[in-house]
């Protein structure tokens, strides 16, 4: 009993790490359609903004977030008007060979200058210690993590579902030509999802980085795990990545926890199985 | 026609002596992608060695071949192997990071008549592939066995194993094991994890639950090591009391700002400490920081790099520059020389080095950067690997 509640708060912990990292990609895949392979190489940035804000220029914490968040928006802006532009709508295969080669570009970028050595961002202090739970310790930074898994998860359906953005992006993903008939400036709409998108990349790089340390292949390492959060979870769908994140989470940590030599089997056998019954993820939109 | 085929011939063999001037060495490792640091280490330790010895011996000048094998991948490795002997003649070969890299590589050595040293690749039984293979770096078996001893002397009776399911980490578990159960302690349980592991928290929950004393850990450098020593700190093992033992592998030197205070007295055995005290040291350390640029990236893979060159240049003084693999390996079986790890020699049956192992202790150098602290030396270890495979 105490190693299932034990193996249950690491599931959660886990979970929700997937999940602030992988979200940003669902939106990118199931609003606007777009497979943006990149997804890591942003998160990747947003890491890396945030451990040179912290330890070379020695600002706190909770500012480096914010630099991290807007500063990869920031970057990501131009390459969003110069590149991605041209492949809305495009192919699948189009997207996919565009952005595995920015991806491959950001690696490069990222090795270049900072080296290919791992990178942290230190905690503050509050997060740093463990919570006493009675039967086991948990590390602060994940309840954090936690906190803003479910944060984001908040805002993020709040945005999408509740106000006159939400609206605006959901007319111009179904029916991009009706939408700019009926006035909705879609490229301002998607400039700003993708920003939001990034964003929420870079935070997840950032609160993330403790599970996920930073360092150039971060981008291409992790990318399968993102891909297979948004599947399961149906792309586009915030509580089907919420769901997806905290099943996958659970299937991934109880494997490891009691059958360890068995590897990712069961990770992997799980979405096979997921897949099969719901093709298009647990909560995805019909198209 | 008779004087002119003559003549020709002649030129030919003049330019052939004239070729046999430059002597080319081939060096196959990582030198792009995730392991591209192992690459820049190799390349610095041969660096440092010819800007410390120059590039002639005798009459003849060296010239170093890179070829880069980003991952372990043995067809590339081998195709790479024979481009440099049959396009570039090279007249020896060297580096390998990977042990699948220098296996593929070896069978070709007797034919193409190069001998290979070693510059890593850690697995015991290459050396056995081929009679023309010297290894200038260490093995599994011979550095994780004292750290068995290490922990037994410690008082620790009861020891659960976690390594990452490749081969590398089979040999360690194989090797703790044996070192382990020979001096009377028990292995609790043995754990094996998938390479692409980052959560280690449920890993930890386990090594508690085992009733385990201490943990032996071996895992591939980089993003898992660091994963697994903060879940170690923070699942509070360390509180608990469960005793960390490890190789070096896990506290190399350029992962080292990365663990920060989380490393701070973890104890590994490894052959080589960058902050090993000796005039050797001091030098070879001025040297490959300036090759490098960045000091903070050099690691092990150096070391072995430059006693692998120092290796092949008492190879060519022996041979004159000639191409005759076995005369060259011949000469520097029973080698002995000063590296800077501490004093070395190549045996003469195995052809790999017998050094000493150093028990060390990551802690914080007056300067504030962390160092892995020699506490104490097995001396001249040998290679246990290869007699247990027997």
């Amino acid at each position: 009993m105490q190693s299932a509640l034990s193996v249950a708060v690491d599931a959660l912990a886990y979970g929700m790490v997937l999940f602030v990292i992988s979200i940003g990609l669902s939106v990118t895949m199931g609003l606007m359609r777009v497979v943006n392979l990149a997804h890591g190489a942003f998160a990747m940035i947003g890491g890396y903004i945030a451990s040179y804000a912290t330890q070379m220029l020695g600002i706190g914490y909770a500012a480096a977030i914010l630099l991290a968040v807007f500063g990869t928006i920031a970057i990501a802006i131009p390459i969003e008007r110069l590149l991605y532009r041209r492949i809305y709508g495009a192919p699948e295969l189009t997207q996919v060979l565009m952005t595995i080669g920015i991806t491959f570009m950001i690696i490069g970028i990222a090795n270049y200058v900072f080296g290919p050595t791992l990178k942290t961002i230190p905690l503050p202090g509050e997060l740093r210690g463990a919570l006493d739970l009675g039967f086991r310790s948990i590390a602060t930074h994940r309840i954090f993590a936690i906190l803003c898994g479910l944060a984001v998860a908040a805002l993020l359906w709040f945005l999408i579902e509740k106000t006159a953005f939400g609206i605006k992006l959901r007319a111009s993903v179904d029916n991009a030509s009706m939408a700019a008939a009926l006035g909705v400036r879609t490229e301002i709409i998607y400039a700003a999802s993708f920003a939001v998108a990034v964003g929420l990349a870079a935070l997840g790089g950032v609160v993330g980085a403790e599970l996920l340390p930073v360092e150039p292949y971060y981008a291409l390492r992790y990318m399968v795990t993102f891909l297979v959060v948004v599947s399961v979870g149906g792309a586009g769908s915030i509580p089907g990545a919420l769901v997806a994140c905290l099943l996958l989470g659970s299937i991934d940590t109880a494997g490891r926890y009691w059958l360890p030599e068995f590897g990712e089997f069961f990770f992997y056998l799980s979405v096979i199985v997921i897949i099969c019954l719901f093709p298009r993820g647990l909560l995805g939109r019909r198209a | 026609m008779k004087r002119l085929v003559l003549a020709v011939l002649a030129a030919a063999a003049f330019q052939g002596a004239a070729l046999a001037d430059t002597v080319k060495i081939g060096v196959i490792g990582p030198f792009s992608g995730p392991f591209a640091l192992q690459g820049k280490n190799f390349k610095a330790g041969i660096d440092a060695y010819m800007a410390m010895h120059g590039t002639a011996i005798g009459d003849d000048t060296v010239e170093i071949i890179y070829r880069d094998v980003p991952k372990a991948d043995p067809a590339q490795s081998k195709a790479l192997a024979q481009e440099l002997v049959v396009k570039e003649g090279v007249q020896y070969l060297a580096g390998f990071y990977f042990t699948p890299d220098a296996m593929a590589a070896a069978p070709l050595l007797e034919q193409a008549n190069v001998p290979m040293v070693i510059m890593n690749a850690a697995t015991s039984a290459i050396v056995t592939k081929s009679p023309l293979v010297v290894r200038t770096s260490f093995t599994i078996w011979q550095t994780v066995t004292p750290t068995a001893q290490v922990a037994f002397e410690d008082g620790t009776r009861k020891i659960i194993t976690v390594v990452s399911d490749y081969a590398p980490g089979h040999d360690a578990e194989k090797a703790f094991q044996a070192g382990f159960e020979k001096a009377g302690g028990t292995i609790v349980e043995q754990l094996r994890l998938p390479m692409a592991t980052n959560d280690f928290s449920p890993i930890m929950q386990r090594i508690k639950d085992s009733g385990a004393e201490g943990l032996f850990v071996f895992l591939p450098s980089g993003p898992p090591t660091l994963g697994f020593v903060k879940a170690y700190n923070e699942n509070g093992l360390n509180k608990a009391g469960i005793k960390f033992y490890a190789p070096g592998d896990l506290t190399q030197e350029s992962d080292l700002p990365a663990l920060g205070d989380a490393a701070l007295g973890l104890r590994t055995t490894f052959h080589y400490s960058i902050a090993h005290d000796s005039s050797e040291n001091t030098a070879f350390v001025a040297a490959a920081r300036k090759a490098i640029g960045n000091p903070a990236e050099l690691s092990f893979p150096s070391v072995g790099a430059f006693d692998g060159m120092h290796v092949i240049y008492k190879m060519i003084e022996a041979t004159g520059g000639e191409a005759d693999a076995q005369k060259a390996v011949d000469a520097v079986k029973g080698l002995s020389w000063a590296s800077p790890r501490g004093p070395v020699s190549i045996d003469a049956e195995s052809r790999h080095i017998t050094q000493n192992i150093y028990l060390r202790e990551v802690s914080k150098a007056e300067d504030g950067s962390y160092i892995n602290k020699e506490l104490r030396t097995f001396e001249k270890q040998g290679d246990p690997g290869l007699a247990a495979a027997k």
